[in-house]
């Protein structure tokens, strides 16, 4: 069993504009299981946030409890982290969002974690539209806790303990566009091409950016009866068509058909490129996202991408008006008016 | 691109960089990690079986392996894997009966061996023990060849050769020496069943500049110089010495003169320094020892007054390269430098001389008067007389004298048994998985970072008064075991298993050094530029699996590939293995 990762690195690998490799952004050797699908989706963020040139000590990466909510511990060793309670990663990232809106809040989460214990904190940090990336690492079980159907598990899909689940399954995305998410997408671990982008493209929406990353338990639910497993979704994923993550300043060199293709511009002023499939959904309009998520759910496919984002979105500073400067670099000086300030007000008022 | 097949052994053997760069292709990862284990008696016997004079060659060999060790490519420098040999030399137990046994009764074939150098005792130690009976003619007094005759004490001494000598000439065989050989048609008249020729390279090349005449008497032939301190008939040299070259020869024989009474010894080169034919270490050893170099001085004239050698004049020039980086040296224009010397020693080079092969004996010789060989048999235009060492090809070095004795050996051998010379064995190839449990491997897989270790050396104020002292101390046990964990294992081969894939991308998350990519298949130079970190080494290949249930292929790029084995830890399935790939030249007489 390996402890640590060695330290050589490919000599040719790309620096971004900050000068950095990709390996500057990775972390602590896995502990996660052989082949779990949760270290994809690590070595997805490691690659967006390579790509988008972010600076590691401006993320914040926050989870509650889970193999999921583990991961942090493997990408972004650089960052800001907070391994909080079980399902309580949204009130935790409210407090430090609310104090220090300069950095990118990205919140690690599991099923169990968001659909179970959590629930509770999940519909208020969306209804609240705070200005995060949240990611859920959805294997339709409790990983950490050996394999217990989960409240994403479909109605009679089989883990390896082999009982088909009974209930009826919560679908996140369908739950956050009905709570107002602004960007809503969809995706799959062993689908990287499909993921980075995605995890771009929310890393620079301003909102509530949901990401459910089907990501299968291979100790506990990649087996044949299980939809959460490797083959199952390999073969029942429908993508909404294809996104293209064309970061600010770049120069769009690829030429797209008109028609097919729809170019949003990011509250940075970097681009996206939508590459629409034929009779897609239209991820603009929230309504025509609800009803492709109903319909895929009724032929019992799984629809991934971009499911849907508004592009006028407001975060929760928008909302509240709060200062452009962070909360806690406010001094006394800026919070505290002073005695003559006081001294006026009171006479205003006699 | 097609799957590759790995079942050729040829696949594997090229990933294991040392190995193949070896031209006796010694299994180096493997009697590294059994050095690493202190079992240095079978680290020495498998070194010895690949390359017979571990001992000899843990301090002198030319080591094309170490320039092609895969560190290299992730960091500075290189395994220390030839002093990592010497290490196995000085501390193994006594070994000599594990050495081959010798049949008494002989198998009625007579062989010639003409010299005494690594050549011929690799043929030697090949056919005795396949019961042979082998007669070998030296000129020198006792055999070795050059590595008695030119490589100076300092950094080989006699003991050390001695012994590795020795194990072979006890392997029963009759040796003349002090004898030269002047006519091979005699030798063939003796009636042997085969000759070998393994006489080496022994004409020293000269300079023929004005004034050389007359000063003849303090001018020497550089290896000719080094033959004669080694056989002890020169004792001494000049307080100033000019040594005329830029190759390892000039090195032993500027070190040579510091010993022998040269103050002021200088090299005096043509070429750049970084063009200089002497390997870097050499270099390094001769200026460690206070010689300066003095490079683009192009020799002109040996000064004489009256009657006596005063010293050389040289022209300056400066390297110009062409945009094909062809050379040429161009004056500079200044004035003639003087150098005064007591004595000069030529070191330019050395050539194969065969005056005493008649050329009416089928051997075909080329217009550089070379024989003209089969390159994979040796065997020469006349079936019964075979070539190898410096004298098949040119001057080259120790391991490929030697690895040419094996080849040599089993083309005498087959051509003796009547078989054809062409019909040789492939090599031998152990192949199996390094697997002991969920995540354990049966050799140590952690990467260390530790930079090379400097071997240690003798003081120069007393390596500097004694010829025979010998410099490097090699490395001790604790050093070398750490310099041993400085091997990436390359011969434990990363092998796919595509049935077993589920393509969970595991592999290609964790490997430090991004040589995994699951993608769409295509032709080799537009598939090395979408991997996921660029393979701009084309000497490295790429390792293609079959298609995929998506439809990709997998590609593996065997460029920088640590031999970690997470790949194979973070497999859920296995569809990965680690399986150490042993790869053994056939030897002569091996059942075919
Ligand atoms: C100064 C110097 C330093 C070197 N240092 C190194 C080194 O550090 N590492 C390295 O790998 N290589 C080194 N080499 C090269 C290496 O010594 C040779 O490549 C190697 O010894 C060749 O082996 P061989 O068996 O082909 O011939 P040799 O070693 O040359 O042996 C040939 C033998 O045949 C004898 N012989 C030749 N003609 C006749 C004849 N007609 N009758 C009888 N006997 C004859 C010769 O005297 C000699 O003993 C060095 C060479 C020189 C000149
Ligand atoms: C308050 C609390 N309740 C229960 C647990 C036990 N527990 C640990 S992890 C977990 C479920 C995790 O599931 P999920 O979030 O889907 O993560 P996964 O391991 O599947 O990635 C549970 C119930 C706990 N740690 N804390
Ligand atoms: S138990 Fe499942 S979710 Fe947890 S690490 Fe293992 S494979 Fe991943
Ligand atoms: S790392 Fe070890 S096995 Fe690999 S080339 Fe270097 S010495 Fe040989
Ligand atoms: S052994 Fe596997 S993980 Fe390690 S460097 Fe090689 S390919 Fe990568
Ligand atoms: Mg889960």
């Amino acid at each position: 069993m390996s402890y640590q990762i060695p330290k050589f690195r490919h000599p040719d690998l790309p620096v971004n504009e900050l000068g950095y490799t990709k390996a500057d952004y990775e972390g602590a050797i896995s502990t996660l299981c052989a082949g779990c699908g949760h270290d994809s989706i690590s070595g997805a963020i490691v690659k967006a946030c390579h790509e988008l040139s972010l600076e590691p000590h401006k993320i914040a990466k926050l989870s509650g409890i889970g193999c999921s909510s583990k991961s942090p511990a493997y990408f972004l060793r650089n960052s800001h982290g907070f391994n909080s309670v079980h399902g309580r990663m949204p009130s935790v990232v409210t407090g430090a969002a609310m104090a220090n809106r300069d950095l990118l809040y990205l919140g690690i989460s599991g099923d169990g974690d968001t659909a179970s214990i959590g629930m509770g904190q999940f519909a208020h940090v969306v209804r609240r539209a705070l200005n995060m990336v949240y990611i859920v690492m959805n294997n339709g079980c409790y990983g950490l806790t050996k394999g217990q159907d989960s409240a994403t598990s479909d109605r009679g899909s089989a883990s390896k303990k082999g009982d088909p689940n009974l209930f009826n399954s919560i679908d996140l995305c369908s739950m956050a566009l009905q709570l107002g998410a602004t960007f809503v997408a969809r995706s799959f671990s062993g689908d990287k091409e499909q993921l980075v982008p995605l995890i771009k493209a929310a890393m620079t929406h301003r909102g509530f950016a949901l990401i459910d990353v089907v990501s299968p338990c291979v100790t506990f639910n990649n087996n044949p009866g299980s939809t959460k497993s490797y083959k199952y979704v390999r073969e029942h994923a429908e993508a909404s068509g294809t996104i293209d993550f064309v970061p600010i300043m770049q120069e769009i060199t690829t030429s797209y058909h008109a028609g097919t293709t729809q170019e949003v511009t990011m509250h940075d002023g970097s681009v996206i490129h939508l590459h629409k499939v034929s009779e897609s959904p239209d991820p603009f309009d929230r309504r025509s996202a609800m009803v492709a998520l109903e319909d895929h759910r009724a032929d019992g496919s799984i629809l991934t991408g971009l499911i849907y984002m508004d592009k006028n979105s407001r975060d929760l500073h928008d909302m509240l008006e709060t200062s452009q400067r962070p909360l806690n670099e406010l001094e006394e000086v800026d919070l505290c008016p002073g005695n003559r300030m006081l001294e006026n007000i009171n006479a205003s008022l006699r | 691109m097609k799957p590759t097949d790995i079942n050729d052994p040829e696949y594997f053997h090229k990933v294991v960089d040392c190995q193949y760069a070896c031209p006796a292709h010694t299994p180096v990862p493997e009697y590294i990690r059994l050095i690493a284990a202190e079992r240095y008696s079978d680290a020495y016997m498998l070194n010895w079986q690949s390359n017979l004079f571990p001992g000899i060659l843990g301090r002198t060999c030319d080591r094309p392996c170490e320039p092609a060790c895969r560190r290299v490519r992730v960091e500075e420098e290189p395994v220390a894997i030839c002093r990592l040999k010497r290490v196995a030399a000085d501390n193994k137990g006594d070994i000599t009966d594990r050495l081959p046994v010798i049949p008494k009764k002989k198998n009625g074939k007579r062989i010639a061996l003409i010299g005494a150098g690594p050549a011929s005792l690799t043929v030697a130690r090949g056919l005795a023990p396949l019961g042979y009976t082998l007669d070998i003619y030296d000129n020198q007094f006792a055999g070795g060849g050059m590595m008695r005759s030119q490589i100076p004490s300092f950094r080989l001494p006699i003991g050390v050769l001695d012994e590795e000598v020795n194990y072979i000439l006890d392997m029963g065989m009759t040796t003349t020496f002090n004898i030269e050989i002047d006519s091979l048609k005699e030798i063939l008249n003796k009636g042997y069943d085969a000759v070998f020729v393994g006489t080496g390279a022994p004409r020293g090349k000269g300079l023929n500049l004005p004034g050389l005449e007359d000063a003849m008497a303090n001018v020497y032939l550089g290896i000719d110089w080094l033959a004669s301190v080694a056989f002890e008939h020169t004792e001494s040299i000049g307080r100033r010495v000019l040594v005329l070259g830029g190759g390892n020869t000039a090195m032993d024989c500027c070190r040579t003169s510091r010993r022998m009474g040269g103050e002021d010894v200088r090299v005096v080169v043509r070429s750049p320094f970084a063009d200089m034919k002497a390997s870097p270490w050499e270099k390094e050893d001769a200026m460690h020892e206070g010689i300066p170099f003095y490079n683009n001085h192009v020799p002109k004239e040996f000064v004489v007054e009256d009657g006596k050698l005063q010293g050389m004049t040289f022209e300056k020039v400066e390297a110009e390269y062409d945009e094909n980086g062809k050379r040429s040296l161009v004056p500079t224009g200044e004035d003639l430098v003087f150098m005064a010397a007591d004595d000069v020693l030529m070191a330019i080079g050395q050539e194969n001389s065969f005056p005493w092969i008649e050329r009416d004996l089928g051997i075909e010789f080329d217009k550089w008067d070379m024989p003209v060989l089969d390159e994979v048999t040796f065997q020469s235009t006349n079936e019964k007389v075979f070539f190898g060492g410096d004298a098949a090809f040119g001057p080259e070095n120790i391991i490929t004298a030697v690895a040419h004795g094996h080849q040599a050996a089993i083309s005498i051998d087959l051509f003796c048994r009547g078989e054809a010379v062409t019909n040789r064995l492939s090599p031998e190839i152990r192949q199996g998985s390094q697997k002991m449990g969920m995540h354990e491997w049966s050799y140590d897989n952690a990467v260390e970072t530790d930079q090379r270790y400097i071997v240690p050396l003798a003081p120069l104020d007393k390596t500097l008064k004694d010829r025979k002292l010998e410099v490097e101390l090699g490395f001790d046990q604790s050093t070398g075991y750490k310099e041993a964990e400085r091997c990436l294992n390359c011969d434990v081969q990363t092998v796919f298993d595509d049935v077993r894939c589920i393509e969970c991308d595991a592999c290609v998350d964790i490997c430090p050094t991004d040589c995994i990519s699951f993608i769409a298949n295509g032709k080799e130079d537009e598939l090395r530029t979408r991997l996921v970190a660029p393979a701009n080494n084309l000497a490295q290949d790429l390792y293609v699996s079959e298609v995929l249930p998506t439809v990709r292929v997998m590609v593996k790029d065997e460029d920088v590939c640590l031999h970690c084995g997470l790949c194979a830890e973070r497999c859920p399935t296995a569809a990965w293995d680690m399986q150490k790939f042993l790869y053994n030249v056939s030897k002569a007489g091996q059942a075919v």
